[in-house]
């Protein structure tokens, strides 16, 4: 590990203030300049339990949120009994010196044990003691030493000029833990440069969210469901300000019938949840590829199966995207690879979504969903495609057919309100002009034909989309011994993995990676594969659902795989070991 | 006078699929009438159904329809309505879709008192399945899944429910009196809020107890004895009155209706911004946006 960087890890229970304790310090980070990446291991549960946060921050950009913490803060006993060993030499463990013991046996060599009396402290400034996290806050700015103008900038961010007492409060107790460092041995001495040009930090949820108001989303509907939460928080906060009607909704069956309604009057429109939410919204997404209804559906895997695992990460739920309602109709599947992609991709979802008049489906995971990570700043002049109108392709009004047949498969939208163009959407199997052919017409010779030709029609609006969806892209050294194969959130740690080996083990392996998964891009992934050696799919779920995918689509088998679904997410190092292995 | 509108005006080139005698088609006579009364220009009504006989309804209308899945028709038309809240959205269907698969949507609707008329062709039965129970199947109804004791649960009330719930517009008709069902439909549409109208719509092939006849026996306009719709407590008396407490005497007209409340439509910050569908896309201050994440 670079001794040039930050690895800052603070753990406590529920309650104590970890998460905001460490999203402050990921902010200082950012505007101290450096590149930023935090991953919040967290429980199900309000208060009590074991919840840890980690901040990695570095002058070079960064990948993964790294391993081993130089600097642990440890807010109660437990945080010290599962972690105290992780600390390398240079580095030092923070504790609460009155509630908290070490154990020197299990302690690393020439880690810096550094017990404070936090509680202490923090009750010279509030009775309560509730400013306890900051004044460890202030100690970990110490001792990397960071500009401590930052800890100021960052806390009136936060609380602004709404509470100057408290932004007062938290900067004393910074400044507290930060002259107990000094009295202790002072800084660290990692000689971190800080740059001091801010950078954006932001989340892959906030980043979707900001995505989707770049393009246009005027109707979002969402039920409360970790990971995908924070992005119902966002838009219900700032949504409305730009015109986005922002419902939450009594369910996702709601969630997503209601995004069908709003996006059949002609609003971009879209949904976020989990799988288990996604589970109830299935039928209802059925509904809007039959009617042609464009929307946006963006599901935050979490782990399952069932309630599962809510606070952790899995790529399990691709198999119920690929096939999530009865019957053929045809979907977009796009995978955000990090956090500029959720921004990217969700705004592509849309206009691929209205282009095609059919869901989208926008798929991350909580690992990268819910981590910060700094990014360049987002551009906003995205590119907006409407798609196919009515009145811009000249359909006479009186004789529209909202279902005509198109090479494309795509007829021109009408939406109520247009003056002549009615008609009625049916979730039936229905004519050019929307009339019903399942009630008095279905088995009638002639109905037998239209109905082979409307779904054929349906399904022909995927040849379009799959060129237009991104292709697999090959990242790294062209001629290497090992190709990964990986989507979604793998990206940061399997890159970091290839730039590990090369360094340390001087092998070349590059990484094989599909920002789309459906329609799949079956000729091009057979092309690349053709000229690649051996491979290895690297996949956060039981069945190798990728592989699967991969398999299906062209016949190729991968030669190796890791598999993980202990709900952590993978990190460089053990994606690193895994190819040590398999190319030994 | 000649009408902008006429009657004919509403109609489709599609003849109901209904069977003959069906109560249904009193309620699409009762709507296309409310229509013509109400002069709303076809283009700028959505009519959304869910699935069963009754939700074939918008294919025989010349309005915008949208004919969408099981129980979920109320959830698309708040949709429709949230996104262009300048669309009269007009739900239709039957007693399963609303008060069964779909009762969730139904009472968070209501709750929300959005701007939507929900006509309910309440047949106590399930047509399209061909005859089993149905949420409003009373008592002791023997249906083909209930063939042995009959049904054993108690019908929901979709009258003292929509009143707890908050609808600020409950009426009751009957298909055997479209004059009556088309003046409190056409009250429903103009209505500020949520309005429901549980349209008592016999199904001739599979209810053999709630007939024509069953009903004309025992209905009464309860607003010419004389009940208050400003009064919310002797509504839900009238409510209780059929099925909860008695069978004999079934009380049409209109239960309650309160102006004053503001709709979700009224207290929605979005639409500060405009009706969403006529927005210009685009965000313009995106520093603004951005600097919370400096």
């Amino acid at each position: 590990m670079s001794p040039h960087e930050i690895v800052f890890r603070v753990g406590g229970a529920a309650g104590d203030g970890v998460s905001s304790t460490a999203e402050s310090f990921a902010k200082m980070c950012a505007r101290s300049g450096l590149h930023v990446w935090t991953y919040s291991s967290y429980q199900s549960v309000i208060r009590g339990g074991h919840v840890w946060t980690q901040v990695r921050g570095s002058p070079e950009p960064v990948l993964s949120h790294g391993t081993e913490p130089n600097v642990l803060v440890c807010l109660n006993q437990q945080t010290m009994d599962v972690h105290q060993g992780e600390v390398p030499e240079g580095g030092a463990v923070v504790y609460d010196s009155d509630l908290v013991k070490p154990d020197p046996a299990k302690v690393r060599k020439g880690a810096r044990l550094l017990g404070l009396p936090l509680r202490k402290l923090a009750q010279t400034i509030t009775p309560n003691g509730i400013v306890r996290n900051t004044v460890a806050l202030g100690a970990a700015v110490r001792l990397y030493d960071m500009d401590f103008a930052q800890v100021e900038a960052a806390f009136k961010d936060i609380w602004g000029d709404k509470k100057p007492e408290v932004v007062e409060q938290n900067v004393r107790a910074a400044k507290l833990g930060a002259g107990e460092v000094e009295k202790a041995g002072g800084s660290l001495r990692f000689g971190i440069p800080f740059s001091h040009e801010p950078r954006y930090l932001m989340t892959g949820n906030e980043a979707v969210a900001l995505g989707a108001l770049a393009a246009g989303v005027r109707f979002h509907a969402q039920y409360p469901m970790t990971p995908a939460s924070s992005i119902l928080h966002w838009m219900a906060a700032h949504g409305p300000a730009h015109g986005v009607v922002v419902k939450q909704v009594e369910d996702e069956l709601a969630a997503m019938n209601m995004a069908v309604g709003a996006g059949h009057t002609g609003v971009r429109s879209m949904v976020a949840t989990s799988g288990g939410g996604f589970s109830l919204m299935v039928e209802a997404i059925g509904q809007a590829g039959m009617t042609e209804t464009p929307l946006v559906a963006v599901l935050v895997q979490r782990g399952g199966p069932s309630t599962g695992l809510p606070t952790k990460t899995e790529q399990g739920d691709l198999n119920l995207a690929l096939g999530a309602g009865q019957g053929d109709w045809p979907r977009g599947i796009l995978a955000p690879r990090n956090t500029k992609e959720c921004f990217d991709l969700t705004a592509k979802a849309f206009n691929l979504a209205e282009i095609y008049q059919t869901p989208i489906l926008v798929m991350s995971d909580l690992y990268l969903g819910e981590g910060f990570r700094t990014v360049d700043r987002p551009d906003f002049n995205v590119p907006i495609v409407r798609g196919m109108v009515a009145a811009d392709g000249g359909v006479a009004a009186g004789r529209y057919q909202r279902y005509a047949y198109t090479d494309s498969g795509v007829s021109p939208r009408a939406f109520p309100g247009m003056k002549g163009y009615q008609y009625t959407a049916a979730t039936d199997e229905h004519m050019e002009n929307g009339d019903l052919i399942s009630d008095v017409l279905a088995g009638l010779p002639e109905f037998v034909e239209e109905r082979r030709k409307m779904h054929e029609k349906r399904m022909r609006k995927l040849e379009g989309l799959r060129k237009d969806m991104p292709p697999p892209e090959l990242w790294g050294s062209p001629n290497a011994d090992l190709t990964l194969l990986h989507w979604g959130s793998t990206w940061g740690p399997a890159h970091e993995a290839i730039l590990q080996v090369e360094e340390k083990q001087g092998l070349h392996v590059n990484s094989l990676e599909f920002p789309s998964l459906f329609p799949f891009h079956a000729e091009e992934t057979l092309r690349i594969l053709k000229e690649v050696k051996r491979t290895l799919a690297i996949e956060a779920n039981y069945t190798g659902q990728f592989s699967r995918l991969l398999r299906a689509e062209t016949g190729y088998k991968p030669d190796f795989s890791f598999l993980k679904y202990d709900g952590e997410p993978f990190t460089g190092r053990e994606i690193a070991e895994r190819i040590l292995e398999v190319v030994a | 006078m000649k009408l902008a509108f006429e009657l004919e005006t509403y109609k489709s080139e599609i003849k109901p699929t209904w069977c003959p005698g069906c109560g249904d088609y009193a309620v699409l006579n009762a709507l296309q009438h409310a229509l013509t009364e109400l002069q709303l220009e076809p283009w700028n009504v959505l009519i959304v159904s869910g699935i069963g006989c009754s939700s074939n309804l918008p294919h025989f209308l010349s309005t915008y329809g949208f004919h969408a899945i099981h129980g979920r028709a109320v959830a698309v038309a708040e949709g429709a309505e949230l996104a262009n809240p300048d669309l009269h959205v007009i739900v239709t269907g039957g007693d399963g879709d609303g008060y069964g698969i779909g009762l969730g949507h139904f009472i968070h609707a209501m709750r929300r008192n959005l701007d939507l008329t929900y006509i309910v062709m309440n047949n106590e039965i399930y047509g399209l399945t061909t005859g089993q129970a149905s949420p409003t199947s009373e008592m002791g109804m023997k249906t083909k899944s209930t063939p042995i004791v009959g049904v054993i649960e108690n019908p929901i009330d979709p009258i003292a429910l929509a009143l707890s719930a908050g609808a600020t517009y409950v009426a009751r008709a009957f298909s055997g009196d479209v004059k009556q069902m088309s003046e409190l439909v056409a009250r429903g549409i103009e209505h500020h809020g949520f309005s429901l109208i549980d349209a008592l719509s016999p199904c001739v092939t599979y209810n053999k107890i709630n007939t024509y006849d069953f009903f004309r026996k025992r209905v009464y306009d309860l607003n010419k004895e004389g009940h208050d719709p400003g009064d919310l407590k002797a509504a839900f008396l009238k409510a209780l009155e059929w099925p909860v407490m008695q069978r004999d005497r079934i009380p049409l007209g209109l239960f309650y209706r309160n102006d004053k409340l503001p709709t979700y439509e009224d207290l929605e910050p979005a639409y500060k911004k405009g009706n969403p569908v006529t927005q210009r896309l685009g965000v313009e201050d995106a520093d603004e946006i951005l600097n919370e994440f400096l």
